[in-house]
């Protein structure tokens, strides 16, 4: 299988992913895209390691699923506490932070 | 020029200084504790110097002629590189004559005032500032250098800018007294011009050293420095140009007027140059300034002082007249010297006199100062009257009292100059003369004699003995001093020594007796002008000044002296400072509120793009890495 399609697909995957960041109110709608985004850096990585045939970017693929898993821990906790306290998980409802 | 080293007695001689300022230091820092026995303390201290002074005066005089310029070396003033000055004190002959001067005066107006200052509530702060100026004025002629000189100069100067403003809760008093500091501050600015002058070329200020290395300086340079002395001169004297604040110094209470406004610190201007006369015997343009400035000053005054109706401000410009004659004298060279000094001195006696006399005069008619409303007061007062009538045969040079016999002298040495500018001044002194006379009998006539002219609820009555034991003490002294001074060549002889010989055997231009007869009749033209104008019992002295002719209402402005000063100097000065105010807030201000007000109204904008929506960040990053990759691509593929 030509390795290529595997970087077109972690395009889409990717553009998928950016897209549900910038339109989706849901905060837990916009956490999974961002993992998606992770995900498709993550194939992206594995693909040119298997091109290159070098370790180095499965290596690191490992480390971005290490920093991804201890994301989601603090952001799953931080988006969990918002909705307590506001009673809505809508990313644009969190705007007190501002000028 | 050298100078003995002060031992015995003489290393007394910093006492003089010390009680003056004793008393100043104890009255204005001692609070309301001396409120009531103060001013008797303060009154005690001048006195002391007073009595040290006369038993200095006669040590001195039992020292050998060589041996009477005494330094009494006080510490090292300043020691930077090669240049010296000590903090010392000189007693000398001239220096002599000041000291007896001011501590006699002083101590009488002292006692004076404490009579017509008995009812103010300000009193102990009067007295200290009268202690400060008995101090800094001993400064001024006692001092060794030109630096100790000018703090003394500056001292005398803040002494009386605080006693001209005494009262200052009036407006004109305040008004004066700045006046008086600004027009005393171009003076100064010569004064300080010339000790630089003196520093530049000589690398030294004190007496010694720069008299000692005139003949060093080149003649441009020795005329500026006698120039610029004579500057600071005129500013402390009053003379022309600097003429103006004089007579409104007159706002202070009579005291001061007496003792700083005529008889001691306006002639300092006088004794400055008489002080330094090795720079003006080698600087003869210099001196010929100095007589001109001398005869047009007493010109001014005499003509100024004939139309005001301010017993005082006619006393004050009668002031600046009479330091005119000193200044003439003083220029006249070796020939001037030694009558100037011994007219300042009786100068000091009679004008004293008359204007504590005016100040008894106002204490009994309700502090009023406009002669139109007097008159008829020598039944009333007495003492005030015998003794204002020494004071004024002594300024018209009535023969026998002191004028007579110094003013004569000034005028004699006038025509001895020699040549056609010696006949000028000489013509412009005699002036002079009938001219004083006819101003002092009219004030004289308005006064005492004639009609009662009163306002209302006035009563008029004698001064308290406080008061008048101190006019008594100076009337006699205007009427015998002159003569005690003249007496044998006395006070030339004794001045010899600082002042070079005066040219007394010379051949007189005019015959001496020719030309006392003369001046006579001079004076008598103007008293006798006097008496036609005011002195008739048909002339009726209204109240109101009544309409005159372009000279007289001149001579009311006094000749627009004020005007000009305001017109060339005040308004071209306010102009330039509005200008420099709207500069400063227009544009300078401008330039740094502006920068100020769009960094903040740029920011006040950029931060409304916080708005807080986390998609918005979002977006912005988004934009920023495909720019980012953008311009990456661009640079490598572009």
């Amino acid at each position: 299988m030509n390795p290529a399609n595997y970087l077109v697909l972690a395009a889409v995957i990717f553009t998928i992913g950016a897209v549900g960041v910038l339109v989706r109110r849901n905060a837990i709608v916009v956490f999974m895209c961002i993992e998606l985004m992770l995900n498709a850096a993550n194939l992206t990585l594995v693909t040119f390691s298997r091109l290159r045939g070098s370790l180095d970017g499965q290596v690191i693929a490992f480390f971005v699923m290490v920093v991804a898993a201890a994301e989601v821990v603090v952001g799953l906790a931080i988006i969990v506490t918002i909705f307590r306290t506001r009673r809505s998980a809508s990313v644009d409802d969190a705007n007190l932070l501002k000028y | 020029m050298t100078y003995t080293a002060a031992s015995g007695l003489f290393a007394a001689t910093w006492l003089l200084l010390l009680f003056p300022l004793v008393g100043a230091a104890l009255l204005l820092l001692g609070g309301k504790a001396l409120d009531r026995a103060g001013y008797q303390f303060a009154t005690l201290m001048p006195i002391a110097s007073f009595v040290l002074a006369v038993v200095l005066f006669f040590h001195l005089k039992s020292q050998p002629t060589s041996g009477r310029a005494v330094d009494d070396h006080l510490y090292s003033w300043i020691a930077v590189g090669g240049f010296h000055v000590s903090a010392g004190l000189l007693l000398d002959p001239l220096s002599m004559i000041f000291v007896l001067l001011i501590t006699g005066v002083g101590s009488l107006i002292h006692i004076y005032s404490i009579g017509y200052m008995a009812h103010d509530p300000g009193r102990r702060r009067f007295f200290g500032y009268l202690n400060l100026f008995v101090a800094a004025m001993l400064l001024l002629v006692l001092a060794d250098s030109y630096l100790g000189l000018y703090v003394g100069w500056e001292g005398v100067g803040l002494a009386s800018y605080l006693l001209i403003a005494f009262w200052q809760y009036k407006p004109a008093a305040g008004t004066a007294a700045k006046k008086a500091f600004v027009m005393n501050r171009v003076g100064d600015v010569g004064l300080s011009l010339a000790i630089m002058l003196m520093f530049a070329t000589l690398d030294k200020v004190d007496y010694a050293g720069v008299f000692g290395g005139v003949h060093h300086i080149g003649h441009a340079d020795l005329t500026a420095i006698a120039l610029l002395l004579l500057l600071g001169a005129c500013g402390k004297s009053g003379q022309v140009p600097l003429q103006g604040w004089l007579p409104d110094a007159m706002e202070g209470p009579t005291p001061v007027s007496a003792l700083i406004h005529a008889a001691t610190m306006v002639t300092a201007g006088v004794y400055l140059i008489a002080r330094s006369a090795p720079i003006f015997d080698l600087a003869p343009e210099a001196r010929l300034v100095v007589t001109i400035v001398g005869a047009v000053t007493l010109l001014f005054g005499a003509a100024v002082g004939c139309a005001y109706d301010d017993i005082k401000k006619v006393l004050a410009y009668s002031t600046v007249s009479q330091i005119g004659y000193m200044f003439l004298a003083v220029g006249l060279g070796p020939a001037g010297y030694a009558i100037a000094i011994i007219h300042l001195v009786a100068h000091g006696f009679f004008k004293a006199t008359m204007f504590l006399g005016a100040g008894s005069v106002m204490h009994a008619m309700d502090d009023q100062v406009d002669m139109r409303r007097f008159g008829g007061l020598r039944s009333v007062m007495p003492v005030t009257f015998a003794t204002f009538l020494m004071g004024y045969l002594a300024i018209i040079g009535f023969p026998l009292w002191s004028g007579f016999w110094t003013k004569d002298k000034i005028i004699e040495a006038s025509f001895d100059k020699g040549g056609t500018s010696g006949y000028i001044l000489g013509i412009c002194a005699l002036l002079g003369a009938g001219v004083t006379a006819f101003y002092m009998t009219r004030l004289m006539i308005l006064t005492f004699f004639g009609k009662r002219r009163w306002t209302e609820g006035v009563h008029p009555h004698e001064s308290p003995v406080s008061m008048t034991a101190p006019m008594i003490v100076l009337a006699i002294g205007s009427a015998v001093g002159g003569f005690l001074l003249i007496l044998n060549g006395g006070v030339q002889h004794w001045l010899t020594p600082v002042l070079g010989k005066s040219a007394e055997e010379g051949v007189h231009t005019v015959n001496g007796t020719v030309l006392t007869i003369i001046t006579l009749l001079v004076v008598a033209g103007g008293m006798s002008g006097a008496y036609v104008a005011f002195g008739r019992p048909t002339v009726r002295i209204p109240w109101t000044p009544p309409q005159a002719g372009a000279v007289v209402t001149a001579a009311r402005r006094n000749l627009y002296g004020d005007a000009f000063n305001e017109a060339v100097f005040m308004r071209p000065g306010q102009y330039l400072t509005r200008f420099l105010v709207f500069v400063d807030g227009r544009g300078v201000d401008g330039a740094v509120g502006g920068l100020a007000a769009l960094v903040g109204g740029t920011s006040g904008r950029m931060r409304r793009a916080q708005n807080g929506f986390v998609r918005s960040y979002a977006l912005s990053m988004s934009l920023g890495a495909v720019a980012l990759v953008g311009a990456l691509l661009l640079v490598r593929f572009g």
